[in-house]
């Protein structure tokens, strides 16, 4: 792969970890061929990513926040290799992961990621028990020798994910939605990676439990130097975890920047709105105000911009021409009205 | 008793007491059908094992047949006699121990079959669901083609094929062999296609795509965590199966080219003893069809309640 | 259905115990639960991970999985007993007069259905519409919940949809029938603030138009706080707190409500690391004797080891902690 070979790893510093190239991912969710004969329907193919760099420093949590299908799970699942991308590169510790011909790399580079899933219920075996399943990347990467070593690890395991040892006699379908998501935490702890993929690793679990596992995810990575990359749609909890934050908007990263120049001074106008529709816990009386507009459907995305049919300071430029992401301070925005600085 | 030994000896008592713990071994002492289904199963697998220990007569054997005693009925009725206290047939078996030795043929037979088309059919399945693309598109022609023939033409064909292969002295030898390999043939498209439905289910689920992050192999996965997953139906199929064979069984040997009449299975037994059904000696089917019936009773019974006792939620 | 008189509550739930025979002994997982539900209400439950907000759900629609059962008390839907209606009838509540959005999405949706075929087929269950009429009040009803591209996407499978998407699905199929009660079991977790906002006021919306009332089941407190009327706070299979929504939140009486409103994460002010109470839920098979909250209770004394505490009303809300219980009776207790 050429464009591998172009992205200047030394550039970022020694300590990237992970780095995506214009990554993109397509679906064909075309109705069967007879159908489209038939009833003359188009072709349809969902561009759930559609070109979204980032770089994720050794030892950092990245954060990907959006709207609902903007495709945040599709990148997750792109960076662990669950898909292949339709388009453009990944690199991980230097190593090209996501070419054609890059198989061999890929399997030496899985053991050291992990992921943890958005649907607790649907991300454990039903068949087998909490200890097998805890125990499987122990196993399946050989860690301990003997089964007594791996019992007493999946004991410790489960102990720091706030369940019981006595537990993993246990199956799935015994445990509450959030006791589930920390059973599956564990999994991906046990397998000690470097690197962590958290699909919204906590909407399952009450603010409590919630409040111990961020607690215990922030101090895993400051023993072992783990890298996240994190998706919530907390953004409080957001706020809380990430070092940087990119916000997506129909496939497309549209701004991404430290977390506290996100939150203290949002540019582009998508996280603007997405920051005054945080509901209110104050009470304070103030009115959310929900992202106007219709959400676009990704099968046929809007010309140019694709949040201009949303965005008050969408001009004639917005509808015709695709903005590009440009540095502006700390952050990389990509919006035709900060570019032209009718916006601050 | 060296600390070796003494190990081992704990271990295995070990394993036995964690058998008779485990949920499995509970659910089948809570359960008084299944208790019965097996003991009934047990005895019967038993009974065939056994068959010349417990039966007066080996009904295969042409010299120890009378055809002065044919027709006798069973002990209960006015004529009936205690040599043949089950009756006899039309060549003078002892139906008793005609049973007990067609037990013996339709259980191997039948059993035999259900496992090479079960096995046959769930890795196709799994295969073919899990993998998908061409692969799916052949095997499941290839099924689909399969089902629309009928199994007896299916299991014909075979035979046919294999006889005009091997030479005639051959064939009695082999009678069995191809007659349980037909009968697996016909049945393995049941499965495929059950265990591919459920595996392309099972396979977007997000428990498996975990296992490929931790960097299974599709083998293992498909082997790990899919098949426990669509072993439910499977093993229902199964139980039905098994009924299907010892009839189709019963069904070629009737026409012919299974087993040779000489040695009849419970299938043959009952084919014969239509024949006799209006004309009086209803015994000669009546008893084979009661085995037989309890035998398939039994079996699905069982297979009930494995697909039960598997599955974690209905503990 | 019977008219029922202006106060009387929609929903109420009297006393209801939910227990796991298992063979090793019967687990509680839900202990003594009373609550109720005006029409037009939204009622909140939020709690701890496990505390059984689930399970009194799925009671109250009558779909508690066996082993569970519902072994004691009662639930009254418009001054009907429900909990011992034969499967038929509950069969027709639900959806019909009763609708429920489950915690996971995926299972009440079947994966080899198309979404417009399951929707469908469940509008033409309850409503005696045309093929055609069902599948425009689906599309109408997918568009309600804010998926992009409704007509598009009608006709997907489950799979192809995103998390939170699917999640719209399902909470599509509850409202079809527009039903009188809703189960809500977390409807928004799968989703960004935007959408959740979107199916708040959808909600509330129904609420205030047909009176329906809500039983709302979340983790997210600017939910709660946005959406609800009142609260109910659980812990361990029992209520500690309920109350109007402002008093619960705002001024915790119960120390694990207090501990629960502590660990929300804010905005604004970082924080090394977020206060957590301290240890876990007890496991149902270790529920201690007194108060279940009293290992983890900065407040526990030797009153709270040895007796559950009752539910009590404290200024506008009910509390079942000792820490309120008259000073007599507490300094008696404690020799
Ligand atoms: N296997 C698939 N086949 C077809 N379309 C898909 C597939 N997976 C995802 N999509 C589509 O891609 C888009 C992005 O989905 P994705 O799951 O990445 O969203 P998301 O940002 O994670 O949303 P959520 O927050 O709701 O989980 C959606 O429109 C979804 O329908
Ligand atoms: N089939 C079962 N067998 C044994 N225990 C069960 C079973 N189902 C649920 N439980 C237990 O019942 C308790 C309550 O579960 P429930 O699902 O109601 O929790 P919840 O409050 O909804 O939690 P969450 O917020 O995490 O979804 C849990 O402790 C769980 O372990
Ligand atoms: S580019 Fe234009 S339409 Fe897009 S966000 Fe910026 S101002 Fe709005
Ligand atoms: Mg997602
Ligand atoms: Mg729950």
């Amino acid at each position: 792969m050429t464009e591998a070979a172009q992205v200047p790893t030394e550039a970022a510093g020694a300590d990237l970890l992970l780095r995506a190239h214009d990554l993109k991912r397509y679906f064909d969710v075309s109705p069967p061929f007879l159908n489209r004969v038939i009833e003359r329907l188009p072709r349809a193919i969902v561009k759930a990513v559609d070109g979204v760099s980032f770089d994720i420093g050794r030892g950092e949590t990245f954060s990907l926040v959006g709207e609902s299908g903007c495709g945040k799970s599709t990148v997750a699942r792109l960076v662990v290799g669950l898909y292949q991308p339709t388009a453009g590169g990944i690199t991980f510790d230097g190593i090209d992961v996501a070419g054609q011909t890059a198989a061999e790399a890929r399997q030496n580079v899985q053991s050291r990621m992990q992921m943890i899933f958005q649907d607790p219920y649907a991300s454990l075996n039903p068949r087998w028990r909490v200890a097998n399943i805890v125990a499987e990347p122990i196993r399946a990467r050989g860690l301990l020798p003997s089964n007594r070593e791996v019992k007493a690890r999946v004991g410790e395991l489960l102990t720091q994910v706030g369940l019981s040892p006595a537990d993993s006699e246990k199956y799935p379908h015994e445990f509450s939605g959030g006791q589930r998501q920390r059973i599956s935490i564990a999994r991906a702890l046990a397998g000690s990676p470097d690197f962590l993929v958290c699909d919204e690793p906590t909407s399952a679990l009450d603010v409590s439990v919630q409040a111990q596992i961020l607690n215990l995810m922030k101090e895993l990575q400051r023993q072992y130097h783990l890298t996240y990359l994190f998706i919530s749609h907390d953004l409080a909890v957001v706020y809380h975890v990430s070092t940087t934050v990119g916000v997506m908007y129909l496939g497309r990263l549209v701004e991404w920047a430290p977390t506290q120049t996100l939150f203290n001074q949002p540019r582009h106008p998508y996280t603007r709105m997405l920051l005054d529709a945080i509901p209110d816990l104050e009470m304070t009386g103030r009115q959310r105000i929900p992202v106007a507009g219709e959400v676009p459907s990704p099968i046929n995305p809007p010309s140019g911009c694709p949040f201009h049919p949303r965005c008050p300071h969408a001009d004639d430029r917005c509808r015709a021409e695709m903005p590009t992401a440009h540095a502006t301070g700390d952050s990389h925005v990509a919006c035709h009205a900060v570019d032209d600085g009718r916006l601050s | 008793m060296s600390v070796a030994e003494l190990d081992a000896v704990g271990r295995v008592t070990d394993l036995v007491r964690r058998c008779l713990d485990s949920d499995i071994y509970f659910s089948f002492k809570s359960s008084k059908i299944t208790m019965i289904a097996a003991a009934v199963t047990a005895a019967m697998f038993l009974a065939a094992v056994f068959a010349p220990l417990i039966t007066p007569q080996n009904p295969y054997d042409p010299a120890a047949l009378d055809l002065m005693d044919s027709f006798s009925p069973p002990v209960w009725i006015e004529e009936g006699t205690w040599t043949y206290f089950l009756g006899s047939d039309d060549q003078g078996r002892d139906l008793y121990s005609a049973i007990i030795y067609g037990l013996r043929l339709s259980l191997g037979v039948g059993f035999a079959a259900v496992i090479i088309a079960m096995l046959m059919g769930v890795s196709l399945g799994l295969i073919s669901g899990y993998i998908g693309g061409t692969l799916d598109a052949v095997i499941m022609r290839i099924a689909d083609v399969q089902i629309s023939f009928p199994a007896i033409l299916i299991v014909l064909l075979i035979d046919g094929v294999v006889r005009g292969i091997l030479p005639n002295e051959r064939h009695d030898d082999l009678a069995l062999v191809v007659i349980t390999f037909a009968l697996a043939f016909s049945a393995w498209p049941q499965f495929a296609r059950t265990v591919r439905g459920s595996t392309l289910v099972e396979k977007n689920k997000e428990y498996v795509q975990a296992a490929r992050v931790i960097g299974r192999s599709p083998l293992w996965i498909m082997a790990g965590h899919v098949l426990p997953n669509v072993m439910g139906p499977v093993l229902v199929i199964a139980t039905i199966s098994l009924a299907v064979a010892i009839l189709g069984e019963a069904t070629l040997s009737f026409l012919g080219v299974g087993v040779p009449p000489t040695e009849p299975s419970l299938g043959t037994l009952i084919n014969n003893g239509q024949n006799f059904l209006f004309s009086g000696e209803w015994w000669i089917v009546i008893f084979p069809g009661i085995a037989l019936a309890t035998l398939v009773l039994a079996v699905n019974l069982l297979g009930d309640w494995l697909r039960d006792a598997l599955n974690p939620k209905l503990r | 259905m019977t008219t029922a008189p202006a106060n009387q509550p929609l929903l109420e739930i009297r006393n209801l115990r939910i227990e796991f025979p298992t063979r090793r002994g019967i687990l509680v997982a839900v202990d003594d639960i009373s609550l109720h539900i005006d029409p037009g209400e939204i009622l909140g439950v939020v709690g701890e991970s496990g505390a059984g907000k689930s399970l009194t759900g799925a009671a109250v629609i009558g779909l508690l999985e066996p082993p569970g059962r519902i072994a004691d008390g009662q639930i009254i839907l418009e001054g009907g007993r429900i909990d011992n209606l034969p499967y038929e009838e509950m069969r027709k509540i639900r959806g019909r007069r009763i609708g429920a959005i489950f915690q996971d999405p995926l299972t009440s949706l079947n994966p080899l259905y198309s979404v417009s075929r399951q929707l469908v087929e469940t509008i033409q269950t309850h409503l005696p519409l045309s093929e055609r009429q069902a599948r425009a009040r689906a599309l109408e009803l997918l568009q309600e919940v804010g998926i992009p591209g409704a007509e598009e996407r009608i006709d997907h499978y489950p799979h192809q949809f995103s998390g939170g998407m699917r999640q719209r699905v399902v909470i599509a199929l509850a409202l079809c029938a527009e039903p009188r009660l809703i189960i809500a079991d977390e409807p928004t977790t799968a989703l960004d603030v935007s959408i959740q906002a979107q199916i708040i006021s959808l909600l509330k919306r129904l609420c205030k138009d047909h009176q329906t009332a809500v039983m709302l089941v979340t983790h997210d407190m600017g939910v709660i706080a946005e959406a609800a009327d009142r609260v109910a706070v659980m812990y361990s299979g029992r209520i500690a707190e309920v109350g109007p929504v402002q008093d619960v939140v705002r001024r915790a009486k119960h120390p694990y409500t207090h501990g629960l409103m502590g660990s929300i994460p804010h905005i604004g002010h970082a924080v090394a690391k977020l206060t957590q109470i301290e240890g876990s839920m007890p496991r149902l098979q270790e529920i201690p004797p007194g108060c279940p909250f009293n290992p983890r209770c900065p407040e526990a004394d030797g009153r709270c080891r040895a007796e559950r505490p009752e539910l009590q009303w404290i200024e506008n809300t009910e509390v079942a902690c000792h820490r309120f219980d008259a000073p007599e009776a507490r300094s008696q207790a404690g020799d």
